[in-house]
């Protein structure tokens, strides 16, 4: 290739580029991996002719940490509750007024006045679920409907375990199995927490992701994680069944918000609205299979998840449920050692 | 009228001047893109963490620097050395230096096999090495995974010739990470050591026979002496990014396994602690200089032994 042809290429590179960006309006998503439907994204680009770019993290604390960095060009993020007030302190998202759209009528009445965004100023409902245990039946028939499961794992199931690497989600867990209460200080009690999860880890595989790929093949024979991606793994491997811990197990939702330094803010309020409408909610559900908070989406729901085990829960563990709150700063930099320590 | 000497003198501060200036785009760059960073981390490292990740500016700390090597209990605020981290390091340094063993003992025979075939058909072995660089590291990590996981490649095989009956349990252990560290950088080994056993005098060899060397003998203080440079150049290539590997330990390690470069990672992820991390980072550059140093000084010892 000589150097004319070679410009030329080039020139025609950057045409194509510019080209491409210039055609229509472009939005950027930020959410957690594995999470977000194609269709969905295929749906909303046909019916706005929007361009839209998905790009994954795999913790709250990855997000913040990200888009806190700035220059992200992101223009929505998905983050759960308990890192909403968060987001919102630190000033980085955009109030939308979601409660002023039009499908804002769907939302759930459950989830319009929630305490990380009274009334719904800036966030809208992605989807909720639970972190519960997943535990291959061939492996261990035993009581599944606790946390001594990864805490305090029988034999068949030590060296076999994956635990979610959420730390909020398995401190909860923990503080649970001892009878203490979210956001405690109780140092007493914390200790137990962390030698527990010190002594507990060694006797764990991994703490990973991949989940929904790993439990049916057979790589874990058991795992704390979240309801939707252990549905996932038992549509793929019958033998998989799903535990309630009895001690306590965390509820989380993640909600859609708009970032305050959005470049596509009014094609990020466009995806707001449309994914409160039922039909787009459902298809959020089909692929992740965790609930929605949208009214009349069941109807538009696959099969396999209607009276799924892991998204109804049964009324005897249905107290042992907790929502996820905010705890205050001080409270979460003493988790955060807590967690560092368990993690070196 | 100038003298001779003189404008020998002049010739040579213009050639020194030319040599500048050729040699200013590569060292602007390498300053703005390499050392400028470097010490915005070594700004950071010494400043307070901020409570979400990031730092607090002007906030001048020690406190990332104290938990590189030191830790304060949670609960009763003693100190003690930061054992966490140490056995961190161990591990890296560990798993680094047998990776960098094991290239050289396997790379080593390769390179003198490639080295010994006629000139024609050297290059395609070589260009055999370097096939597996057309795959970006990252799905050769996952691809490995499927090699090694409980369903995978070798573990089927395994339990179909009824070696096994229950699988290996190789995923997620530091072999795994060991094996992923040695199948990537062993090119990286090869090359250098071929570079350097091309050019060696086969007649030397020979003529180590004609005076009755034995095999041994002759490998012991005639080829490794005169290929040492590519020993050493090979063992730094696959060292230093074995101990900074991030890729590999997080794939193949499941996340538990940490070593050094995820450390750092975390720091700047859920450990909402950057001046530790910047702290952590440094240190791993302080630990690959001393080894460098340590590295080029043995090989100019031995230059000036051999040359």
């Amino acid at each position: 290739m000589n150097w004319k042809t070679g410009a030329a290429t080039a020139a025609m590179a950057i045409l194509a580029f510019t080209g491409s960006a210039a055609a229509e309006g472009e939005l950027n998503i930020f959410n957690w991996g594995d999470y977000t439907n194609p269709e969905l994204i295929k749906k909303f680009e046909a019916a706005h002719n929007v361009k839209v770019t998905v790009t994954d993290y795999d913790s709250n604390d990855t997000a913040l940490a990200k888009v806190r960095a700035g220059g992200h060009g992101f223009d929505i993020v998905v983050p759960s509750a308990n890192y909403v007030p968060i987001w919102v302190k630190e000033g980085l998202l955009l109030e939308a007024r979601p409660d002023q759209m039009e499908n804002f009528k769907n939302v759930d009445e459950r989830w319009v006045n929630v305490h990380w965004d009274e009334g719904r100023h800036y966030t809208v409902p992605w989807q909720w679920g639970l972190s519960g245990i997943g535990v291959n039946s061939k492996v261990y028939g035993g009581d599944i409907n606790t946390s001594a499961i990864f805490l305090d794992p029988p034999a068949e199931l030590v060296g076999k375990i994956n635990v979610e690497p959420e730390m909020t989600d398995v401190l909860f867990a923990t503080i649970k199995y001892f009878g203490g209460e979210w956001c405690t200080e109780d140092k007493e009690l914390l200790k137990k927490v962390r030698d527990k999860l010190v002594e507990a880890k060694p006797k764990w595989l991994a703490m990973d992701y991949s989940v929904t790929e790993k439990l049916p093949a057979g790589d874990y024979a058991a795992v704390y994680y979240w309801n939707g991606a252990i549905l996932r793994s038992r549509i793929k491997n019958p033998d998989i069944k799903f535990g309630y811990p009895k001690e306590g197990y965390p509820i989380f939702m993640d909600s859609v918000a708009i970032l305050k330094d959005a470049k596509n803010p009014e094609n990020a309020k466009l995806f707001m609205n449309f994914i409160m409408d039922p039909e787009n909610a459902a298809l959020i559900s089909a692929f992740a299979k965790y609930s929605n908070g949208i009214k009349g989406s069941d109807a538009f729901l696959p099969a396999d998840m209607k009276d799924a085990p892991e998204l109804t829960v049964p009324a005897e563990f249905e107290k042992a449920g907790q929502f996820l709150t905010t705890c205050s700063p001080e409270t979460s930099a003493l988790y955060t050692r807590i967690w560092t320590d368990i993690n070196k | 009228m100038a003298t001779a000497a003189e404008t020998a003198r002049q010739g040579e501060t213009e050639t020194i001047r030319r040599r500048w200036l050729l040699s200013a785009p590569a060292l602007i760059i390498i300053f703005v893109a390499a050392v400028g960073p470097l010490f915005v981390m070594l700004a950071y490292s010494f400043m307070a963490r901020g409570d979400y990740g990031d730092v607090k500016f002007g906030q001048f700390s020690l406190d990332g620097w104290f938990s590189v090597f030191f830790q304060r209990d949670v609960f009763d605020d003693t100190v003690t050395l930061a054992e966490a981290h140490l056995s961190i390091l161990w591990r890296s340094l560990r798993l680094s230096l047998i990776t960098t063993v094991l290239t050289v003992i396997l790379g080593f025979p390769t390179a003198y096999f490639i080295a010994t075939r006629p000139r024609h058909t050297r290059e395609i072995w070589v260009f055999l090495v370097t096939i597996p660089f057309w795959t970006n590291l990252l799905i050769r990590t996952f691809a490995m995974q499927q090699v090694i996981r409980n369903e995978g490649v070798i573990n089927t095989l395994l339990r179909a010739l009824g070696i096994i009956d229950q699988p290996l349990q190789i995923m997620y252990t530091d072999w795994a990470i060991l094996f992923g560290m040695v199948y990537v950088y062993l090119p990286l080994m090869v090359l250098p050591l071929y570079a350097s056993m091309e050019k060696l005098d086969f007649r030397l060899i020979e003529a180590g026979y004609d005076l009755y060397a034995g095999r041994l003998s002759v490998l012991w203080r005639i080829v490794i002496p005169l290929v040492k440079p590519g020993v050493i150049a090979g063992s730094i290539l696959v060292f230093i990014p074995s101990l900074g590997a991030y890729v590999i330990p997080r794939v193949l390690g499941g996340g538990k396994n940490l070593m050094l470069g995820n450390l750092i990672e975390m720091q700047f992820g859920s450990g909402r602690n950057w001046p530790l991390g910047a702290a952590i980072s440094i240190t791993l550059m302080v630990l690959v200089m001393v080894a460098l140093l340590f590295y080029v000084r043995n090989a100019s010892k031995s230059g000036a032994q051999h040359g």
